[in-house]
């Protein structure tokens, strides 16, 4: 493997830098959360037109999605790159660039959402000048990642690579299509589309840069640093293939399924329906593949710390997985959208999935690239129960939530009258956001948690030069 | 496999497979004109609504609020008539929302009046206690800033020569001004007297709201 052979050459700065960057806006990104979630049950911390909800909401779905999420896929993405090829970085000084320019980024980014600088395109948010930027951004990374493999040293390309490849292509076509807009200002813009195009467009995007960026990279790192921290191949090389290619097929079909029952064209919403009930076999397919790759060696649940969180990561995903295409389906999307169930959805992954495999995915390779041992094994176990434990609470509490709302959005009397009226169903949530709160707090300590044991980490001496 | 030692003909086949259900349903959808049909009796915004509609999405009310009723009993029986695309012709970006942390707002137009807005807008708790909606005071304190006014309805294709845009601004400002302006007494407790001769934001926002879902109700009658 490739373990043996001699690290010189390979350029772990960058994996370093965008290690950092990640936990720093997920810091972030999660205090606004928390901000944001008790402005859900008390209005007061509305305090300035800079702190009211509508601004910070975008502040932290971006924060999270593009600070936390593309700074841990770019801090695996080098390192993955770099492995999987037995290549050093061709351009390392792009590849430092990209790292301060993708900070100075975000930066910019949450200023401007903060002064109400916002196309309202859920996950699209910035405005033109800011896009043109994510643009080059992404370019930077693609350089580096094309430049890689076309010099690799190493003939087959791995399963993560795979991924990789498929998730700088198709954030590029979405985020460039999404984004077309005719400027005002330099502040100002409107999009190329309108009505229903617009939303359908919007939706294509909103619903594939999850797929591209919170499903595709993640299971890069799944697919790559399972096998690492366990010592055990992959199950079935033929299965990730057929998994990887009807993943990525169905995927751009299904957008539609957060439009249910809108005047987008009925059609339109019926093959996204069809295709998002497809899309419960390529995920499972992963699923089961990573199950099975622990086959006969379910031990390293209890022995190895980072097991726990990719299965748990993956069990989330095959969760999700299964419960987005349901309620995608008309009748229980009819009684679910606008709720807070969704809400709990989005969170399930994004907490569950997404923050554990990352969280793993820096476990095995910060003490790799230090060559040092993780700070403290036993704070990680914290971490991962604290996280467990929070996420939990809260994703189950918005369920709770937004069944009772949904209940009572169609709730009638006997005389067929509205048996409630809009406020009664907000205020009926108060206890369960205030539930919510308190499980968000538990998470956030859980990944304060995981930031100090990366930071002592990166602090000890080398124990020992690598064998 | 082959093509697992080709990286660019990957990218390029990867590229191939994403684009098959992009452009069925969505490119195509975008040159067939019944995607987003119009209609003759909805009108494009005026420029004070089009000014509304920037603050609405600049303060992100598009993240508590819908725009868009679905043919639901229960939610015709909340709201109104259910959405129709033809409604949607001039909204560029589309505002219908994902999630309804407030009530949808596809019919609002006509349904308070805008007094009630003002009152509303500047303290949602004084008149429902126990609303969680942030207060938006501050933009009756905020001169409406109607610089690129006549830019963005030209932008947006609306049809309106700079004439045309200076007069509905005028107007608008004369009505709201005048002196036998039925909301004028709760226009004048969230104004400040200095900008009272003036339009505000919130003048541009209450405008906007109340041309929610106004067009419908000619489109339906004359069916």
């Amino acid at each position: 493997m490739e373990e043996s052979m001699s690290e010189a050459g390979y350029d772990y700065k960058v994996v370093r830098g965008f290690t950092y960057s990640a936990l720093f806006w997920l810091v972030i990104g999660l205090v606004v959360g928390l901000w944001i979630a008790f402005e859900m049950f008390n209005p007061a911390l509305n305090l300035t037109p800079w702190l009211s909800f509508g601004r910070l909401r975008v502040v932290h779905t971006n924060g999270l999605g593009l600070g936390f999420g593309l700074a841990g896929i770019f801090a695996t993405a080098y390192y993955m790159l770099q492995r999987l090829t037995r290549t050093p970085l061709p351009f390392p000084g792009l590849a430092k660039a990209h790292l301060y320019l993708f900070n100075a980024a975000i930066a910019l980014a949450a200023v401007s959402l903060f002064a109400g600088m916002n196309t309202t395109k859920e996950y699209a948010e910035l405005e033109w000048p800011l896009d043109i930027g994510v643009v080059i951004l992404w370019v930077m990374f693609a350089v580096n990642v094309f430049a890689i493999l076309i010099k690799r040293q190493e003939k087959q390309m791995y399963i993560s690579l795979w991924y990789i490849i498929a998730m700088t292509v198709t954030i590029a076509v979405l985020y460039i299509v999404n984004n077309l807009e005719i400027p005002v200002t330099l502040f100002k813009s409107y999009s190329v589309y309108a009505g229903a195009n617009d939303a359908n467009v919007e939706w294509w995007y909103g619903h594939n840069i999850v797929g591209f960026i919170f499903t595709v990279p993640v299971l890069a790192m799944f697919y790559y640093f399972l096998p690492k921290a366990t010592g055990l191949p992959i199950y079935s090389h033929r299965l990730s293939i057929v998994s990887f290619w009807a993943l990525i097929f169905a995927y751009l079909w299904t957008g539609a399924h957060h439009l249910m029952l809108t005047p987008l064209p009925e059609w339109i919403q019926t093959v996204a329906i069809a295709f998002s009930i497809f899309l419960i076999a390529p995920s499972w397919g992963s699923v089961v593949n990573g199950y099975y790759t622990l086959q006969g060696n379910w031990d390293q649940m209890r022995t190895n710390y980072l097991v726990k969180f990719f299965i748990v990561g993956i069990t989330f995903y095959g969760l999700q997985t299964f419960q987005g295409p349901t309620q995608g389906l008309r009748t229980l999307n009819a009684f679910f959208h606008y709720t807070d169930w969704v809400v709990g959805h989005v969170h399930m992954g994004t907490m569950g999935w997404v923050a554990m495999t990352i969280s793993a995915s820096f476990y095995y390779m910060i003490p790799k690239i230090y060559r040092t041992d993780l700070y403290s094994i036993k704070l990680a176990n914290v971490h991962f129960w604290l996280i467990l434990v929070g996420q939990l609470t809260w994703t189950v509490t918005m369920w709770i939530g937004g069944i009772q709302q949904g209940a009572m959005w169609k709730a009638t009397n006997p005389d067929g009258s509205l048996m409630y009226n809009f406020l009664d169903s907000v205020t009926s949530l108060y206890p369960y956001y205030k539930l919510r709160f308190v499980a968000g707090v538990i998470y956030f300590i859980g990944i304060l948690v995981f930031a100090w044991n990366i930071f002592m980490t990166t602090r000890q001496q080398p124990v020992e030069a690598e064998a | 496999m082959g093509i697992n030692s080709k990286p660019v003909v990957f990218a390029v086949l990867s590229a191939a497979v994403i684009l098959v259900g992009t452009v069925v349903t969505v490119f195509v959808p975008l040159f067939l004109p019944s995607t987003q049909p119009v209609s003759p009796y909805v009108k494009p915004y005026t420029a004070i609504e089009l000014e509304g509609r920037d603050i609405y999405m600049r303060e992100g009310c598009n993240n508590c609020h819908t725009q868009t009723v679905r043919p639901l009993r229960t939610e015709v029986l909340r709201y109104g008539e259910y959405s129709k695309p033809e409604e949607f012709a001039y909204d560029r970006p589309f505002l219908w929302g994902s999630r309804r942390t407030g009530p949808d707002l596809a019919r609002v137009g006509g349904k308070y009046p805008d007094s009630w807005h003002y009152s509303h807008m500047e303290s949602p708790q004084r008149l429902f206690p126990k609303s969680n909606m942030p207060p938006y005071g501050w933009m009756a304190k905020n001169r409406l800033d109607i610089s690129n006014s006549f830019r963005k309805t030209s932008i947006l294709n609306y049809g309106y020569s700079e004439t045309d845009v200076k007069n509905q601004i005028d107007e608008y400002r004369a009505k709201v001004t005048s002196d036998s302006y039925p909301s004028k007494e709760s226009r004048d407790k969230v104004t400040p007297p200095e900008l009272q001769k003036d339009l505000t934001e919130m003048d541009a926002m209450v405008a906007y709201l109340q041309k929610l879902g106004r067009d419908v109700k000619n489109m339906e009658a004359l069916k």
